[in-house]
């Protein structure tokens, strides 16, 4: 593994090529349909892995920013508007270009809000939403925080769930494809697999160059600082509250842009991306990465979203993934690359054997 | 609100209530011995439910509530045994993870067993329709079990603790582990011993609400939501605090309904839990306890 940021996202980017290229000869050009969609989830994974491994906050609540991006997106894309056509905000907002003509499932015209403008609205909720969460939540620590997090999903999961608007159980469907740039979409179909795949890792290269960048420089040693020692990282003049927040922010921007995306490329989202169930993912694809290994989560949620995307755990999806979970929490807590099973099984006979408990962890 | 309306409400709360005070001294019992929040106790009233079901298919129902208790108990220890007691002290993080992935493990293998059907086991009296006529309000007798089964819970729990040697043997390793291991106490068998204990508690409420609230492979989570909600409204550490915070959830959530869509109810016990743990973070009756987590 080169050390430089910059050669490591050229080595990302070399992986794509080479996978394209190879499930293009291998006869399996399908799997980039999952490949991409688990590029979306990865993205929400390593903006988790930032908070968990870099600031040291752990978030049991994340598909629901997740959700909030996707369904913010889908709701404005959706949304006819041309009923009210004649009123002057509307028309004020076609004027603009903020609004886009399109034909909705039955094949009649409709005017919605055009992708990029939905998308800036769901990011923005997301954002705006992380910072009023945040805030008071940030200030608890350890179980608390945990629980905190847990039912800010589960209020986003049941108000999912249960409003009409948002298409309740069935969630909501016939999101158009989002045009990024002219000649690059995200949607559009089988047609566009190659070109949606492209664009999505692009997307995720984009986001790594950044939290790289992120993670090196004065931000990043702020919030190593707090995850090692809270206290003594305050003292030394670091803004505790302020850093946590921030990165909070940030990974719920993520996941948001991961849920805007995904609905888009799959032309709809349902509430069990909300679920709990969901956020737990996350977290344990981060742990399997590693804590504090943006890189190291990356590989995982790309594996292990693809693996269950494709439906190779079969009904024992959510058990694989908590079995996973266990294994590594249990032998290997600092990720599954440092996993050494001998000294583990030492340290536990170790343990077992009778005496006064072994040193407590930091 | 007619008075009626308000009392039925009251009793649908105390019932709700039941099952989430039980499960919030559950989480209070292994909190105290090992300063773990137990995310799997939820699966604890599942697995105590649906092992009473498919035991009372050829046996009866003591029998078969019986039977459940002792499984869930037997359960618990595994849970114990296998994932927590060779871990020394972990980091609060790395078990709350560890929880989460035993909850998840057990929910997914009930899933394989039971499947997603509903379950219930029969009213201990009467059936459904059966109600006593308490001033004006129409109850169930299976209310009145469950009320009483907590009630004896609390009074059994509060003996065991107080009067009993291995109760104050478990007081002593809640209170400092390293002294009470230095008095020759054997602090590991007794942290199991708090897992079969809140296990059994839960598995029997379980049984004994199932009739009323129905059981399925899916309701630990919520429950172990409520029952975290609960142990912090009453200041995680006692059980008095806990049966009464219990109560005082499940009658909030009950009376929401009067107000709010039934689709969001779930959400209630979750909103008093975070405006809690903004505002009060001590719990509702006060304790340092819930101060010293906060804190550590």
């Amino acid at each position: 593994m080169p050390r430089s940021r910059y050669a490591r996202v050229a080595l990302l980017v070399a992986a794509v090529v080479a996978v394209q290229l190879a499930t293009e000869w291998g006869g399996k050009p399908f799997f980039l349909t999952q490949l991409t969609m688990s590029a979306y989830y990865t993205l929400v994974a390593v903006g988790l892995s930032l908070l968990m491994g870099f600031a040291g906050q752990i978030s049991l609540g994340h598909a629901a920013f997740f959700a909030i991006g996707g369904y913010g997106s889908a709701l404005l894309t959706t949304l006819d508007l041309s009923p009210a056509r004649g009123s002057a905000a509307v028309s004020l907002l076609a004027r603009t270009g903020l609004l886009a003509a399109r034909t909705d499932l039955s094949g009649a015209e409709a005017l919605s809000v055009a992708p990029w403008p939905a998308f800036a609205c769901a990011i923005a909720l997301a954002a705006a939403v992380a910072w009023i969460v945040g805030v008071p939540v940030l200030k608890l620590k350890g179980h608390y925080l945990a629980m905190a997090t847990l039912g800010f999903g589960t209020i986003v999961h049941s108000v999912v769930l249960g409003t009409q608007r948002l298409g309740a159980a069935d969630g909501l469907g016939g999101v158009p494809a989002f045009r990024l740039l002219p000649g690059l979409a995200v949607g559009g179909g089988r047609a566009a697999r190659v070109e949606n795949y492209y664009v999505a890792w692009g997307l995720v290269a984009l986001a790594m160059l950044v939290l790289g960048n992120l993670v090196e420089s004065r931000v990043g040693r702020a919030l190593r600082a707090i995850h090692g020692a809270e206290d003594a990282a305050g003292s030394m003049g670091v803004d505790v509250g302020r850093y946590k927040l921030r990165t909070f922010v940030l990974s719920a921007v993520l996941a948001a842009a991961g849920g805007a995306f995904l609905t888009h490329l799959t032309g709809g989202i349902g509430p069990g991306e909300a679920s709990v169930m969901k956020s737990v993912r996350y977290v344990a694809i981060v742990a399997v990465g590693g804590m504090g290994s943006l890189w190291g989560t990356l590989a995982t949620s790309a594996t292990l979203e693809f693996v269950s995307l494709r439906g190779w755990f079969g009904t024992l999806d959510d058990a694989a993934f908590a079995v996973v979970l266990l294994f590594v929490m249990l032998f290997s807590p600092d990720g599954l690359l440092r996993l050494d099973l001998p000294a583990a099984l030492r340290a536990a006979r170790g343990r077992l054997s009778p005496g006064p408990d072994a040193e407590t962890e930091p | 609100m007619s008075v009626a309306l308000a009392l039925q409400y009251l009793v649908a709360g105390l019932t709700y209530g039941t099952i989430y005070a039980v499960v919030g001294v559950g989480f209070n019992i292994i909190y105290n011995a090992t300063g773990i929040i137990n995310f799997a106790q939820g699966e604890f009233v599942m697995v105590g439910g649906m092992t009473a079901v498919t035991l009372h298919a050829f046996l009866p129902l003591p029998a078969a509530i019986a039977g459940a208790v002792l499984v869930t108990m037997a359960l618990g220890a595994l849970v114990e045994v296998t994932f927590i007691r060779w871990l020394g002290r972990p980091s609060v993080l790395r078990m709350i993870v560890i929880t989460i992935g035993v909850s998840i493990l057990i929910r997914e293998v009930a899933l394989h067993v039971w499947g997603e059907q509903v379950r219930a086991l029969p009213y201990f009296t009467g059936d459904e329709v059966t109600a006593l006529e308490l001033g004006g309000v129409r109850v169930s007798p299976q209310v009145l079990w469950s009320l009483g089964t907590c009630l004896a819970i609390v009074a059994a729990l509060w003996f065991f603790f107080r009067r009993t040697t291995l109760g104050r043997e478990m007081r002593a390793c809640a209170a400092n582990r390293d002294a009470a291991a230095l008095c020759g106490l054997s602090t590991r068998n007794l942290v199991t011993l708090s897992f079969v204990l809140s296990a059994g508690i839960g598995a029997l409420a379980g049984c004994v609400v199932s009739p009323i609230t129905y059981t399925s492979y899916s309701i630990g989570a919520g429950l172990a939501l409520k029952g975290f909600t609960v142990a912090v409204l009453g200041g995680l550490g006692g059980s008095g605090a806990a049966v009464a915070a219990g109560f005082v959830v499940g009658i909030l959530e009950s009376a929401s309904v009067a107000v709010l869509p039934a689709a969001y109810k779930d959400a209630v016990a979750v909103a008093v839990l975070l405006a809690i743990l903004f505002l009060r973070p001590s719990g509702l009756f006060g304790s340092r306890e819930a101060e010293r987590l906060r804190a550590s």
